[in-house]
């Protein structure tokens, strides 16, 4: 019953979305306000059905109703409550619902909040989201239905994939599934805007909370998924340039862009077509993504359920939503009026820099990721695009990035003088020039990218401090303080990068029990290896004694797991966090003189890398706030920062 | 994707490098080389060629027996004095460029290292007119 209410459910929503656009389409040209009213309580209602719809999934992986296909799939009864939870989103179709229910939450979210926008743009905006809706409504309905029964139901589940039951499903997915898809209503801002001719600063400001919201939720599901696969795959590695991962940085890459180019436009009313066009290219970037991890047609890393046949269906919706949207823009960009001018050295001069080189960054990813594909399509080739292209390709525009990032808010607007300017960023400058000195002293033959990197990082950590000189502390924008935080992020997040690939101290070995090894400044005994058995899982768990020079000694318990269903084993490494970096050690298996196979990694400062992710999505928190305050207070805001 | 998966698996089956892993562990499979200098050019190698049996795993990272196998072989060679370079080439040899994640500079690649830069120059050209324009406004 559940199970058919669910689908009843997606139906209604479906149904509903249908309405909305046509009610929306009807609505704008006849400009009748019966049909305008009629729009918004239609969005919500939807979003609620889709919402059911996903809870009662949910409610059929924590029952582990095995008459239900899906479930039968990827549930067992014996799995951890958490992980029958979860496993609702570890699958194709589950997946795709959550995808679904986020869109139509948001559009309902956007139907209730949004009062400040002119009435015609914003049911044109809710007009785009159902036509958007409409789409993926199809493609769950009709080729990923989460909710098909199995007859007769099997005795129990096959299980979830053992490398997916980890806390991070309950947190990962659903986070990088807001920000991606959150990212769907400032596509559908930017089509509203552009059928009612009305881009300027007032749906700025309108669409900027949402960007914000979606950022700040995409940086912290990469940062998370990142941490995640640093300590679930066992070797070490926090980004490896995978497919799955480019397909979220994108989004995050397109969201950066737009968020400062909203800026400029609602406080400057500059950048207009193209502050439109990035928000057509960031949700792009989502279902670009979302095309490129649900199809299956890249091998990748973090790949787990999925189906090619589905891959051209997702084709199909993303030519023709994007394709619609540039075909409006083309359309319409001859109606958008130039913005205000601004000088070459001013502070919208910097964020064209900005929006210039986080592009240029965009499409080495997109290329690098998409190229393999082509190649092979256009002449059957095989070839593969990994690390070494990304990181000499994007590294030095990524660096070149910060560092007009350590300029660019401390310059005026409209217009600046080159000579103030470098004598406002002087200080950071030189604390970057010594910076050079001591890392070169102290770690020669250290790499090129990570040496900049650490040069980097100093310099532009103080200069991300300098909007707050002068200034009264307690008297700041909320705003200000969010983006000295969000960048003095990217600074520590940097410096995590750089010391991580310069200083990593690695020991493999193969080890007696009672043995003694060194990594780094430690020193690891393997001092005992037991059989343990876990809630759906058996192991071997490892102890291993670590010691800093005569300091106290340090108890790890690394495991290696061996799940039944389905059958996988996996590595769980331990790991101590100390102030300056992070001890990872990994047990392996044991050879046939029974030694058992060790790897222990010395990280520096490694935990630098997730600690700026927070810092950076914690700053976009502040300046979100700060905007929706300063939104309410001022009713029309000023127009100056 | 999995059909070149399994291929690529037969082709290492056949080749003389697997018959060693049902042999006693292979030398440096899971153990570094005794020279630091060695095992850095090693590693900084296996970072950069991919577990051809994984799900995107380079050679450095993987459980796979087969990544193991070929660590063995970039150590041993690299411990003979062989160039990471010419190891590269001969992987590519047998196993064609899906083994090595630096993509070369030939024929088919070019647009890989041109788009970049070509983004770029059309950013800047954009614009620098626009900037122009307004000056003489």
């Amino acid at each position: 019953m559940i199970a058919e209410g669910g689908l009843a459910a997606l139906w209604l929503a479906a149904a509903l979305a249908a309405l909305q656009l046509v009610l929306g389409i009807m609505g704008v040209r006849s400009g009748r306000t019966d049909l305008l009213a009629a729009v918004r309580p239609v969005a919500v209602v939807q979003g609620v059905l889709t919402l059911i719809a996903f809870v009662a999934l949910i409610w059929l992986f924590v029952t582990v109703d095995l008459s239900v296909a899906l479930v039968a799939a990827n549930d067992a009864s014996t799995k951890p409550l958490l992980y029958k939870f979860a496993g609702t989103w570890g699958n194709h179709e589950g997946s795709m619902l959550m995808w679904v229910t986020i869109l139509g939450v948001a559009g309902g979210a956007v139907a209730i909040l949004e009062r400040r926008l002119n009435e015609r743009t914003l049911i044109a905006t809710l007009a785009a989201q159902a036509a958007i809706g409409l789409g993926f409504y199809a493609f769950l309905l009709f080729a990923s239905n989460p909710f098909a029964r199995l007859n007769p139901a099997p005795v129990e589940g096959q299980g979830l994939n053992p490398l997916l039951q980890d806390p991070g499903l309950a947190f990962h997915p659903p986070t990088l599934y807001l920000g991606y898809v959150g990212l769907s209503v400032a596509f559908s801002f930017a089509v509203g805007a552009l059928v009612t001719r009305d881009v300027g600063a007032a749906f700025a400001r309108a669409m900027r909370p949402w960007v914000l919201g979606a950022w700040i939720l995409l940086t912290l599901g990469i940062t998370a998924g990142s941490y995640w696969a640093y300590y679930e795959l066992g070797w070490g590695g926090w980004w490896f340039w995978d497919p799955v991962e480019n397909a979220s940085l994108m989004p995050w890459l397109a969201a950066t862009a737009l968020l400062h180019s909203v800026t400029v436009l609602a406080t400057r009313e500059g950048l207009r077509a193209w502050t439109v066009m990035l928000a057509v290219v960031a949700f792009s970037m989502s279902m670009v993504g979302t095309f490129l991890v649900r199809s299956g047609i890249l091998t990748s890393v973090h790949a787990f359920a999925v189906d090619p046949k589905r891959g051209t269906f997702i084709l199909a919706l993303l030519a023709i939503y994007i394709g619609g949207a540039l075909a409006l823009f083309a359309l319409r960009v001859g109606t958008v009026r130039e913005g205000s001018r601004f000088d070459a050295v001013s502070r919208e001069g910097a964020l064209v820099i900005n929006n210039l080189l986080l592009s240029a960054i965009l499409g080495v990813v997109l290329v690098g990721t998409l190229y393999p594909l082509i190649a092979e399509s256009l002449t059957g080739e095989k070839l593969s695009v990994g690390p070494p292209y990304f990181n000499s390709a994007a590294g030095p525009l990524a660096l070149i990035l910060v560092a007009v990032m350590a300029a660019g808010p401390v310059m005026r607007w409209r217009r600046d003088d080159l000579k103030a300017v470098a004598k406002r960023i002087a200080l950071p400058v030189l604390v970057a020039a010594i910076a050079f000195l001591a890392v070169i002293l102290l770690a020669p033959g250290i790499r090129i990218l990570p040496l900049l990197g650490l040069v980097a990082a100093a310099g532009v950590g103080l200069a991300s401090l300098a909007p707050l000189w002068k200034r009264n502390l307690r008297r700041t924008p909320l705003f200000i303080w969010g983006m000295v935080i969000s960048h003095l992020g990217i600074a520590v997040s940097m410096a995590g990068m750089a010391a991580e690939s310069a200083f990593t101290r690695e020991t493999l070995v193969a080890t007696q029990v009672g043995a003694t090894h060194k990594v780094g400044p430690y020193t690891v005994r393997l001092d005992d290896v037991q059989p343990i058995a876990g809630p759906n899982y058996t192991a071997i768990e490892a102890t291993v004694t670590a010691r800093r020079g005569a300091g106290a000694p340090i108890l790890l318990k690394p495991e290696t797991r061996t799940f039944p269903s389905p059958q996988t084993e996996t590595n769980e490494a331990a790991i101590k966090t100390v102030l300056d970096g992070q001890l990872y050690i990994v047990v392996g298996k044991p050879d046939d003189q029974g030694r058992w196979q060790l790897r222990a990694w010395w990280k520096p400062f490694v935990t630098f890398i997730w600690l700026g992710g927070a810092l950076i999505a914690f700053g976009g928190f502040l300046a979100m706030i700060g905007r929706i305050r300063r939104e309410i207070r001022h009713a029309p805001p000023p127009e100056f920062v | 994707m999995r059909k070149a998966a399994l291929a690529a698996l037969l082709l290492a089956t056949a080749s003389p490098l697997l018959a060693d892993s049902l042999m006693p562990a292979a030398p440096y499979t899971n153990e570094q080389l005794p020279d630091p200098k060695q095992e850095a050019a090693a590693k900084h190698l296996m970072e950069s060629l991919r577990c051809l049996v994984c799900q995107g795993q380079s050679i450095a990272d993987s459980d796979a027996e087969m990544a193991g196998d070929m660590r063995s072989l970039v150590r041993t060679r690299i411990q003979k004095g062989e160039k990471p370079e010419d190891i590269r080439k001969w992987l590519i040899e047998r196993y064609g460029d899906w083994v090595s994640y630096n993509p070369p500079l030939d024929a088919l690649t070019w647009p890989l290292w041109v788009m970049p830069i070509l983004f770029l120059g059309i950013g800047v050209w954009i614009v620098s007119g626009r900037l122009k324009r307004r000056n003489r406004k």
